[in-house]
């Protein structure tokens, strides 16, 4: 085989492998991708029941009910709609009331959302990245509102992400 | 005063910095030795300062000096002391000073090693490393001082960040560093070397050592991080596919294909071009690592800070660093002559084989990093993308490299035979076939994929076995010879295997863990029982405790098999009280290479607490397989051949053996 023959083989397989790479790439992002949304953006944009989204907002303060068998109830607002939560299992360790939130599952009938699983990447005093945009987008949240005397702050817990099942 | 002097020392390092990225390479240029001498001295003397620069903020932190802002916000003085001295890197400045340490470290360490090194080669990569020091200098200098001073220092620091207030951030960041900032070397001869125009075998030889030496680091640094955040987060995860974690695996999947293209170089003189290029991609891919961790694009534990400035000055050293290496070699590459030709199937061919998928399944992971990022600033609308996306794309680019694994290293140089190796590995398929009939007799038709994937995992197992029986001709010697022949091969091909090897190792953890994996997530009250995976967990209660900076309180489960008492885990919850943050203790039980797994929840009005209880079979073979890779890595490093210095004609055995060690 000749050198310029070997050449060819080799550009001919590096293509080969980057259109499988490409083909792949392209398949995932039909399905595996999940947009985020505050509860304006889903009650705006009319996302059809069954989509997964994340939803992000703040957890409204005395809508929180916990039942048998760790189920929760809450409400995610961003001030300006406010879309209620199911969800069964353990909580991170910061979620309380008051605080930014981000829950991923599915809408169901009646604009309830069920969660799969409960994101809480925050510290007593830091916000999801996703939320705090979002609330500045409904005005309710200022920059440095709630943060300590310094502006860089830390980041908080770890990506909390639950393990999908 | 102490800080002060720091920062002092910093400057000065960034002077010698200025002067090194200058005058060796004039020198180089004019071929004048006087100039590049200059080189070695300053590399070391770089070291010296910034060694004394780090020293003098972990000193601040020893001692709870609280007047420097970075101590204020990141340390208490009621922290144990091996807390206050990690915590130096647990934040922002801290870090990137440690990154620039281990720079100047790797700098100092080229002068050193690198005696016997041709002084014009020498000079040149010194030249570009100090390149990559003055921009980091800069960024600290600029915008991350960690000297900083407060006018009227508070009594109490805002304590660490209790998720890092463990062993883990001891190890982890330090050997993350010492893989992403050991490719710059790689990155400095391949600059170097495109800058000459001249490139050959030994400069292969050079290069091999050290990258070899930062994918050791990485790689154990990589599986460090993932056992740290399986038992520090109580999730009983160790892979999230998080985009930091992400940018550990690109340069780790650069590097390793970057070793193995070196050793096409360094035996065949071919793979010039090619092997140049993914020097400069590790390290390209390792300072876009840097950027998304330090630049706060990023939400995550990792990121410390997000302040724009900083991401606009990292923005643009990734720019500097990577368009202007990619443009040289655009520029100077044709200039590399080729090498050594060699048939599809061969040695080389597979070694092709593996660069080939190892960079395609890093670019999946660059896109599925990035992407979002990219949508983001174009359009507006938030995504995120997951674990599955990358289980549809990375898993399918990873699987012909597992199976060509156990082939390559049977292939002959120049010419190889399929079919002939086929048969040699016919044992390790046998082993392969029995694991998955097995499987599927045991699990059913339930886990369709699991069989194949310890089918797999075996298969590479035995690969890497029956390379060493090959090569030491077990079957036509007997054992006695054989054995003494297996001890006689080169400890780089010992290295192989034990690498090989390792991978299987992890696939297998993987798979095992991923498909058996079970979990309860029950409440319980103190008396209760649950029981998992033939393990009943009785929960005694609970006691309040006191930590040095934190509340706790921790529970007992006493664990027992057939009635019989094996273990008492006691999982805890600890309260920081100065940042108001809670962190879930797990506690484990290790049980052959599988582990019981506890952690908990909320406490239940009703006095119940929630738990979360996992068996996780066979999951310390992840990282386990990893601390094998890292053996690997570690025995081919000590292979005699790459330690001695440029190549010398076969006829000089004797010159060849007195060569200084590397």
């Amino acid at each position: 085989m000749t050198r310029k023959q070997r050449r060819l083989v080799m550009i001919g397989c590096g293509l080969a492998v980057l259109a499988l790479a490409v083909g792949l790439v392209l398949n995932a992002m039909r399905d595996s991708i999940v947009f985020f949304n505050s509860p304006t953006d889903v009650v705006e944009k009319h996302i059809q029941t069954g989509t997964r989204i994340r939803l992000g907002g703040m957890v409204k303060d005395g809508s929180l009910v916990r039942g048998d068998n760790l189920q929760i109830r809450f409400v995610v607002t961003d001030g300006a709609n406010d879309i209620p939560v199911n969800y069964q299992g353990i909580v991170p360790d910061l979620f309380r009331e008051g605080q930014g939130v981000v829950a991923e599952g599915r809408i169901e009938p009646g604009r309830t959302f069920k969660a799969d699983s409960i994101l809480a990447k925050h510290d007593e005093n830091y916000m999801p990245r996703e939320v705090a945009d979002a609330l500045k987008k409904q005005g309710r949240w200022q920059e440095n509102e709630g943060k300590g005397e310094r502006v860089g702050e830390k980041a908080g817990a770890p990506a909390n992400a639950e393990p999908r099942k | 005063m102490i800080p002060e002097a720091g920062h002092y020392a910093l400057v000065l390092a960034l002077a010698l910095a200025l002067f090194q990225s200058v005058v060796p390479m004039a020198g180089a240029r004019w071929r004048d030795a006087t100039l590049m001498q200059t080189a070695p001295v300053t590399a070391l003397a770089q070291f010296v300062f910034v060694a004394l620069s780090f020293a003098a903020l972990t000193a601040s932190y020893v001692t709870s000096d609280f007047s420097v802002v970075n101590v204020y916000e990141n340390s208490h003085s009621l922290m144990p002391l091996i807390y206050k001295m990690t915590s130096v890197w647990g934040n922002h400045e801290g870090s990137m000073l440690l990154w620039v340490l281990i720079l100047a470290l790797f700098g100092a360490a080229v002068a050193v090693f690198g005696r016997n090194l041709p002084d014009v080669l020498r000079a040149d990569v010194l030249a570009v490393q100090s390149w990559i020091a003055v921009a980091f200098y800069l960024f600290i200098l600029l915008t991350s001082n960690p000297f900083l001073r407060i006018a009227d220092p508070p009594f109490e620091g805002r304590d660490l960040n209790p998720i890092l207030q463990d062993f883990g951030l001891a190890v982890h960041p330090p050997l993350l560093y010492l893989g992403y900032v050991g490719f710059s070397i790689a990155f400095s001869f391949a600059v170097a070397a495109l800058i000459e125009g001249r490139i050959d075998a030994a400069w292969a030889r050079w290069v091999r050592p050290w990258t070899l030496a930062a994918w050791m680091a990485l790689t154990l640094g990589i599986a460090m991080g993932s056992y740290w955040a399986y038992y520090e987060l109580g999730w009983g995860g160790w892979w999230f596919w998080d985009p930091v974690e992400n940018a550990s695996l690109m340069p780790w999947l650069a590097g390793t294909a970057l070793l193995h293209s070196a050793v096409v170089m360094e035996k065949r003189d071919a793979l010039k071009v090619w092997t140049v290029l993914l020097a400069i991609l590790a390290f390209s891919l390792s300072l876009i690592g840097t950027f998304l961790v330090r630049s706060g694009v990023l939400t995550s534990v990792h990121t410390f800070a997000s302040d724009p400035s900083r991401g606009v000055f990292i923005l643009a050293i990734l720019t500097l660093f990577i368009g202007g290496s990619l443009t040289l070699f655009a520029w100077r590459a044709p200039a590399l002559r080729q090498g050594g030709i060699f048939a599809p199937i061969s040695r080389e061919g597979a070694l092709v084989f593996n660069n080939l998928f190892l960079t395609t399944a890093c670019a999946t992971v660059f896109v599925g990093t990035l992407y979002p990022l990219a949508l983001e600033a174009l359009t507006g609308e938030k995504i995120s993308v997951g674990p599955p996306f990358f289980n549809l794309t990375f898993a399918p680019l990873f699987i012909p490299i597992l199976i060509a694994m156990p082939m390559g290293p049977l292939l002959a140089w120049k010419r190889g035979d399929l079919f002939a190796v086929a048969q040699r590995l016919l044992a390790a398929c046998g082993i392969a076939v029995i694991g998955v009939a097995v499987t599927f007799a045991l699990a059913g038709v339930k886990a369709v994929l699991a069989p194949f994937g310890i089918g797999l995992a075996l298969f590479a197992m035995a690969g890497a076995v029956t390379d060493i029986v090959e090569r030491s001709a077990l079957r036509s010697v007997g054992v006695g010879i054989a054995a003494r022949r297996a001890i006689g091969l080169p400890r780089s091909a010992w290295g192989t295997a034990f690498a090989h090897f390792g991978i299987g190792m992890t696939l297998l953890g993987v798979v095992c863990e991923t498909t058996w994996n079970s979990e309860r997530i029950v409440a319980l009250r103190p008396g209760q029982a649950v029981s998992i995976a033939g393990y009943d967990l009785t929960f005694d209660g609970m006691v309040p405790k006191t930590g040095p900076n934190y509340r706790e309180v921790a529970t007992r489960f006493v664990v027992r098999r057939g009635g019989a008492q094996v273990a008492v885990l006691e999982p805890s919850k600890r309260t920081f009280a100065t940042r108001s943050m809670t962190t879930t203790e797990a506690a484990l039980m290790t049980h052959g290479a599988s582990q019981l797994y506890v952690s908990l929840g909320d406490t239940n009005s009703d006095g119940s607490i929630a738990v979360r209880i996992y068996d996780k079979p066979l999951v310390l073979l992840i990282w386990l397989g990893a601390v094998v890779m890292v053996f690997g890595g570690l025995l081919s490093l000590s292979d005699r051949r790459l330690r001695v210095g440029a190549p010398r004609r076969r006829s000089k055995p004797a010159v060849l053996a007195q060569q200084p060690a590397e």
